[in-house]
C-alpha cells in the first residue's frame, strides 16, 4: 500500500558560485499510516527533499534536475501548480521547525485555521469555526473557542506548534511531513508533541515523515528511517535493525552520539570534521574525509547503495567487513 | 581587527557595482565642471549682453543665452561650483556636527533625552519650509543658506550616528575595552565612531543630494542666494517668464541638478548594498 | 488602542513645546533690529516704532514669551502684516487647497508606489522589477519644481491641454480642480512614488522569505491570497511608519509646487509671508504646519497599531 514513492530525486541550487546539487538520486517509498525518520545533519537536504515533496522549493534558484515523486498514484513533478495547491493541505501537509515564526504574526490563530478550511471545501463559516475548535481541542489547546481569538504572539512556543499541528492535519491530509518539529522547543514539550502526532496518525491514519538531526526523536516515532549525509542517502532500514545493526560509519557515529529527548544538541559531537559545502565534497563516498574507516577505494567512486535484506540498504564498500 | 583588508574588499565590490560607477560617473561630471569653472567658462557668468539674448544653445553658445544674453554655460556651470561649495559644506557641517550630537546622545544617556527632544523638535518641521523659515530670518546669501540647510539636515544626520552608536555601546567589545579602563573619549574614538562611518557615509551622501536639492529650491522660490548670483534655482527662476520661446534657459539647469541627485544618489544607493551587508541581502 | 493615542498624545507635548519655543525664537533671531528688518529699508523711525509696539517687541523677553504661549491657547497666533488677517483664519482659509492638493498626490503616490513596490517584488530580477526601479531611481531624482515645469512646458504651453497654473476648488468645479490639480499633484507625487515604490519592494522581499509566507503556501492557499493578503498585510506595518515620512515631504513639495502653479495653499501663503518678510505669519504658518504633521504622525502610528497586533495590547 504505498502512499508516496520517490525515484532518483535530484535538485539543485544555483549559488555565486554555480549551480550545486543539494540532494541527489534520493529514493524512497512510504506505506500509508507508516511514520518515516530521516535523519541527518544541517544540510545534509532532508528539509529539501521535504519541500520538493511539497512543490515548495523556491524555483529559481532551486531547481530539479531529475527524478519522480509519485503520491497516490499522481506524479507530482509533472503537476500544475493549481493541482498542486489544491493538494497541499487535504494531500500533503507540513509543519515546520520554527513555531515562533511560522504563523502569520498579524493574523488570530482561528482565523488561520479557518482559512486553510475554506482554501480546499465548501463549507460555512460556523461549520468551519466548530472544525477549528474542535481541531485546536485535538492538538490539545485548552478552552480552544477562546483562543480562537488570539495572535500567535499571545501563546507559547509548544502552543504555537500545536496551532501549526491543527493547521497541518485540520483538512485531514494522508501524509504530514514535520520538519524538525520539536527542535525550537524545550524538552517537556518535546515529548508532548512527538506524541501528539502519534496520536494523530493513529486516530487520522494518516502517513508522517519526521525530519530530524536528533537519533533519540526517530527512536521514539519512527518505523523506518533514511539516514541523509550531504545529499544522499547512506542508510535506510527499519527502525529496529539500524539501531542495532547500522551498516554505514556515519549511521553509527550518529548512534555513538544518540542524545536523549532529555539532552538537545544541535551539532553531531561525536563524528569529527563537517558537512563540507555543496561545492567542496570529497571525491567518492563523501562522508570519507570524516570517516575512521575510510581507505584509499572509498574515493574512487560513489558508493551504490546495496541492499542487505529485510528493507536493509547502504551505501559503503566496507559495509560487510565492518560489520563483522 | 583587519581593517585595511576589509577596505581593500569594500573598495573592490563599489567598483564591481554597476549603478555606483554610474553614480560616480554623473556625479564626477558635475563635480569636475564645478572646479574646473575658472579654466572651461571663462566668460563672467553675470555679463550682460543684450544683443545676443535669447540665444537658443548652438556652437557659439553651447547652452544658448538668456533674457540678458548672458551665456547660460558659463551661469550653469559656475552654478555647479555653487551647488557643490553649498552641497559639500552642509555636509561637512553634518559630518562634525551631526556625529558630534548623535555621539554624545547616544553615548551618554543622560543628555540623550534632551538632545533628542530638540532634534525631535527640529525633525518634525518639514524640511523646506523650516528652511525657507530660517533664510528668512538670516538673510539671502549664500552663507545663511548654508547655515539654514545645516539646521534642517543635522539632526536627521544626529539620530542616524546616535542609534548605530546605542547598539555599538553594547557590543563586547566596548564592554571588554571599557572593562580593561579605557576612558569614555578613547571608546568612542577607537571602538565605537569608526564602525559607525559606515551608516553615516550612506547617509552623507544622500544629504548632499537633498542639500543641492533644497538650495536648487531655495533659490527658484527666491529666498535663496539672491539674484543675479548664478544658482541652477535662480537661472530657472528667471528663465520661468520665457518658457515659451527659450525653454532651455529652464530646461538645461534643471537637467544638471537631476544629473547631481541621481548620481548621488545612486551613490548612496550603492555605498548601502555594499557597507550595510543587512539590506545588501535584498538586492 | 485608545492607550495608544494618549501615549502618543503625551509624548508629542515635550515635541511641540520645543518647535513652539524655536518657532518663537525665530524672530528673536534676526540680525540686528528685527522691527527695522520687518518694515523694511524705506520705513521711518515711527514706522518701526509701531511694528515694535505692535508685536510686542519692545517688552521683555519674558513677558513676549508669556504673551506667546498665552496667545496661543486662545487660538491667538497673531496678525499678518502683509494680509492684516489674523494668521490663523488665513491658515485656515488656505489649508483645504493644500490638503486637496496633498490628498491627490497622496492617492496616486500610495496607487502607483505600491502597485509597482509590489510587482517589482514579485518579479524580482526581471525586466519589469528592473523597469519599475529605474523609474523609481528617476522619480526620486527629478526635482518637483522641474519635473513641473517641464510638464507645463509640455502639456499647458505646447499641448494646449491643461493650464499653466491657477486653482478651481473641486466644490466649485470638479473637472476644473481635476485640470488644475492634476498637473501640481504628479509632481508632488512622483518622488514620493519612487520612494514608496523602493520600500515597498524591499519590505515584500523581505516579508516573501518569511516562515509565515511559506506556511501559508503549505496549506494549500492559492498563490494571490499569500501574496496580497498574507504578505501585504505585514509589508503595510513597516510601510505605514514611512507614511509620516511621506506627508512630511508632501507638505514640503507643496511650498514650491504651489508658486509654481499659483494655487492658493499654504505652501504659497508662506513663500510669500517669507518673501514679504511678514515674520508673524512665517511663525504662526510654521507652528500651524508642523503641529499639524506631530498630530498626521500620531494617527499614523494608530494606523501601525491597527495593523499590528503585537503592539496593539
Amino acid at each position: 500500500m504505498t502512499l508516496l514513492s520517490v525515484e532518483h530525486l535530484t535538485t539543485a541550487f544555483r549559488t555565486e558560485r554555480g549551480e550545486v546539487t543539494a540532494i541527489e538520486d534520493i529514493s524512497f517509498t512510504l506505506d500509508r499510516g507508516e511514520v518515516m525518520g530521516i535523519v541527518g545533519e544541517s544540510g545534509s537536504g532532508k528539509s529539501v527533499t521535504a519541500l520538493a515533496i511539497m512543490g515548495l522549493l523556491p524555483m529559481p534558484p532551486a531547481r530539479i534536475l531529475g527524478g519522480s515523486i509519485r503520491f497516490d498514484g499522481t506524479d507530482l513533478l509533472t503537476l500544475s501548480d493549481k493541482a498542486m495547491q489544491r493538494l497541499r493541505g487535504p494531500g500533503i501537509a507540513m509543519v515546520f521547525q520554527e513555531p515562533m515564526t511560522s504563523l502569520n504574526p498579524v493574523f488570530t490563530i482561528g482565523d488561520q485555521i479557518i482559512e486553510t478550511i475554506k482554501a480546499h471545501e465548501r463549507i460555512s463559516e460556523r461549520d468551519a469555526f466548530a472544525r477549528a475548535v474542535q481541531m485546536l481541542e485535538k492538538v490539545g489547546i485548552p478552552s480552544a473557542a477562546t483562543r480562537m481569538t488570539d495572535y500567535p504572539h499571545q501563546l507559547s512556543g509548544g502552543q504555537r506548534q500545536r496551532v501549526m499541528l491543527a493547521i497541518a492535519l485540520v483538512c485531514r491530509p494522508r501524509l504530514l511531513i514535520a520538519d524538525e518539529p520539536t527542535t525550537a522547543l524545550d524538552v517537556t514539550i518535546q515529548a508532548q508533541i512527538l506524541d501528539l502526532i502519534l496520536d494523530l496518525r493513529d486516530e487520522f491514519g494518516m502517513a508522517v515523515i519526521i525530519i530530524t538531526h536528533n537519533m533519540g526523536v526517530i527512536a521514539e516515532t519512527a518505523d523506518r528511517v533514511l539516514v541523509t549525509y550531504a545529499g544522499r542517502v547512506v542508510e535506510q532500514a527499519p527502525v529496529n535493525r539500524l539501531f542495532d545493526e547500522p551498516l554505514h560509519p556515519y549511521t553509527s557515529g550518529l548512534l555513538a552520539c544518540v542524545p536523549t529527548l532529555e539532552q538537545e544538541q544541535d551539532r553531531l559531537l561525536a563524528i569529527p570534521g563537517n558537512l563540507p559545502e555543496p561545492a567542496r565534497r570529497p571525491p567518492g563516498c563523501r562522508f570519507s574525509d570524516r570517516c575512521e574507516h575510510a581507505v584509499a577505494a572509498c574515493r574512487d567512486g560513489l558508493p551504490p547503495l546495496d541492499d542487505f535484506g529485510a528493507g536493509h540498504r547502504a551505501a559503503c564498500i566496507r559495509a560487510l567487513e565492518l560489520r563483522r | 581587527m583587519s581593517r585595511p583588508r576589509r577596505s581593500l574588499g569594500v573598495l573592490r565590490r563599489l567598483l564591481h557595482h554597476r549603478l555606483f560607477l554610474l553614480g560616480a560617473a554623473l556625479f564626477g561630471i558635475i563635480l569636475a565642471a564645478a572646479l574646473l569653472a575658472p579654466l572651461i567658462a571663462q566668460v563672467d557668468p553675470n555679463k550682460l549682453s543684450m544683443r545676443n539674448k535669447f540665444q537658443p544653445p548652438s556652437m557659439n553658445y553651447v547652452f544658448g543665452t538668456d533674457n540678458f544674453g548672458r551665456s547660460l554655460w558659463s551661469r550653469v556651470i559656475w552654478g555647479a561650483q555653487l551647488s557643490m561649495f553649498i552641497g559639500g559644506a552642509v555636509v561637512a557641517i553634518n559630518a562634525v556636527a551631526g556625529t558630534a550630537i548623535g555621539a554624545i546622545a547616544g553615548y551618554f544617556r543622560p543628555l540623550d533625552n534632551m538632545l533628542m527632544r530638540i532634534n525631535d523638535a527640529l525633525m518634525a518641521f518639514p524640511a523646506v519650509l523650516l528652511a525657507i523659515a530660517v533664510t528668512a530670518v538670516l538673510g539671502p546669501s549664500v552663507n545663511d543658506v548654508i547655515i539654514a540647510l545645516a539646521i534642517v539636515y543635522t539632526p536627521r544626520t544626529a539620530r542616524i550616528v546616535r542609534s548605530s552608536v546605542i547598539v555599538l555601546r553594547e557590543m563586547e567589545y566596548v564592554q571588554a575595552a571599557r572593562a580593561a579602563g579605557a576612558g569614555d573619549w578613547r571608546i568612542l574614538r577607537r571602538h565605537i565612531l569608526p564602525n559607525a562611518m559606515a551608516p553615516l557615509l550612506v547617509q552623507l551622501s544622500f544629504l548632499f543630494a537633498y542639500a543641492v536639492l533644497t538650495e536648487a529650491t531655495l533659490s527658484f522660490l527666491g529666498v535663496g542666494a539672491v539674484p543675479p548670483t548664478p544658482t541652477w534655482g535662480n537661472i530657472m527662476a528667471e528663465g520661468r517668464q520665457y518658457m515659451t520661446d527659450a525653454p532651455w534657459i529652464i530646461t538645461i539647469p534643471g537637467a544638471a541638478l537631476m544629473i547631481t541627485v541621481l548620481g548621488l544618489n545612486l551613490l548612496g544607493d550603492g555605498l548601502r548594498d555594499v557597507l550595510d551587508p543587512r539590506l545588501r541581502i535584498q538586492q | 488602542m485608545a492607550g495608544v493615542i494618549a501615549r502618543r498624545l503625551v509624548g508629542s507635548i515635550p515635541i511641540l513645546l520645543i518647535v513652539s519655543l524655536i518657532t518663537f525664537a525665530m524672530i528673536h533671531m534676526i540680525p540686528g533690529d528685527p522691527a527695522a528688518a520687518i518694515a523694511g529699508l524705506s520705513a521711518t523711525g515711527e514706522q518701526i516704532a509701531n511694528i515694535r509696539r505692535d508685536l510686542g517687541l519692545d517688552q521683555p523677553l519674558l513677558t513676549q514669551l508669556g504673551h506667546w504661549y498665552l496667545n496661543l491657547m486662545q487660538g491667538d497666533l497673531g496678525r499678518s502684516l502683509l494680509l492684516g488677517q489674523p494668521v490663523l483664519s488665513a491658515t485656515m482659509q488656505r489649508l483645504p487647497v493644500t490638503l486637496a492638493l496633498s490628498g491627490y498626490a497622496l492617492v496616486l503616490t500610495l496607487l502607483f508606489g505600491l502597485l509597482s513596490g509590489i510587482v517589482a517584488a514579485l518579479r524580482q530580477n526581471t525586466w519589469i522589477d528592473q523597469a519599475a526601479m529605474v523609474f523609481a531611481m528617476l522619480g526620486i531624482s527629478v526635482p518637483n519644481f522641474y519635473l513641473g515645469l517641464l510638464m507645463i512646458i509640455l502639456f499647458a504651453v505646447h499641448l494646449g491641454w491643461l493650464p499653466t497654473g491657477g486653482y478651481i476648488p473641486f466644490t466649485a468645479d470638479p473637472i476644473g480642480w481635476l485640470a488644475t490639480s492634476t498637473m501640481p499633484a504628479i509632481s508632488l507625487a512622483l518622488l514620493l512614488t519612487g520612494l514608496l515604490a523602493r520600500i515597498t519592494r524591499s519590505t515584500m522581499l523581505e516579508v516573501l522569505r518569511q516562515d509565515y509566507i511559506r506556511t501559508a503556501r503549505a496549506k494549500g492557499l492559492p498563490e494571490r491570497r499569500v501574496v496580497l493578503r498574507h504578505a501585504l498585510a505585514n509589508a503595510l506595518i513597516p510601510i505605514t511608519t514611512v507614511i509620516g515620512i511621506i506627508v512630511s515631504l508632501l507638505i514640503s513639495g507643496s511650498v514650491v509646487t504651489e508658486t509654481l502653479f499659483s494655487i492658493p495653499g499654504i505652501g504659497q501663503l508662506l513663500t510669500q509671508a517669507v518673501l514679504n518678510r511678514d515674520y508673524p505669519m512665517v511663525q504662526g504658518g510654521l507652528l500651524i504646519t508642523t503641529a499639524l504633521l506631530v498630530l498626521i504622525n500620531i494617527a499614523v502610528d494608530v494606523c501601525y497599531a491597527l495593523l499590528d497586533p503585537r503592539v496593539r495590547y
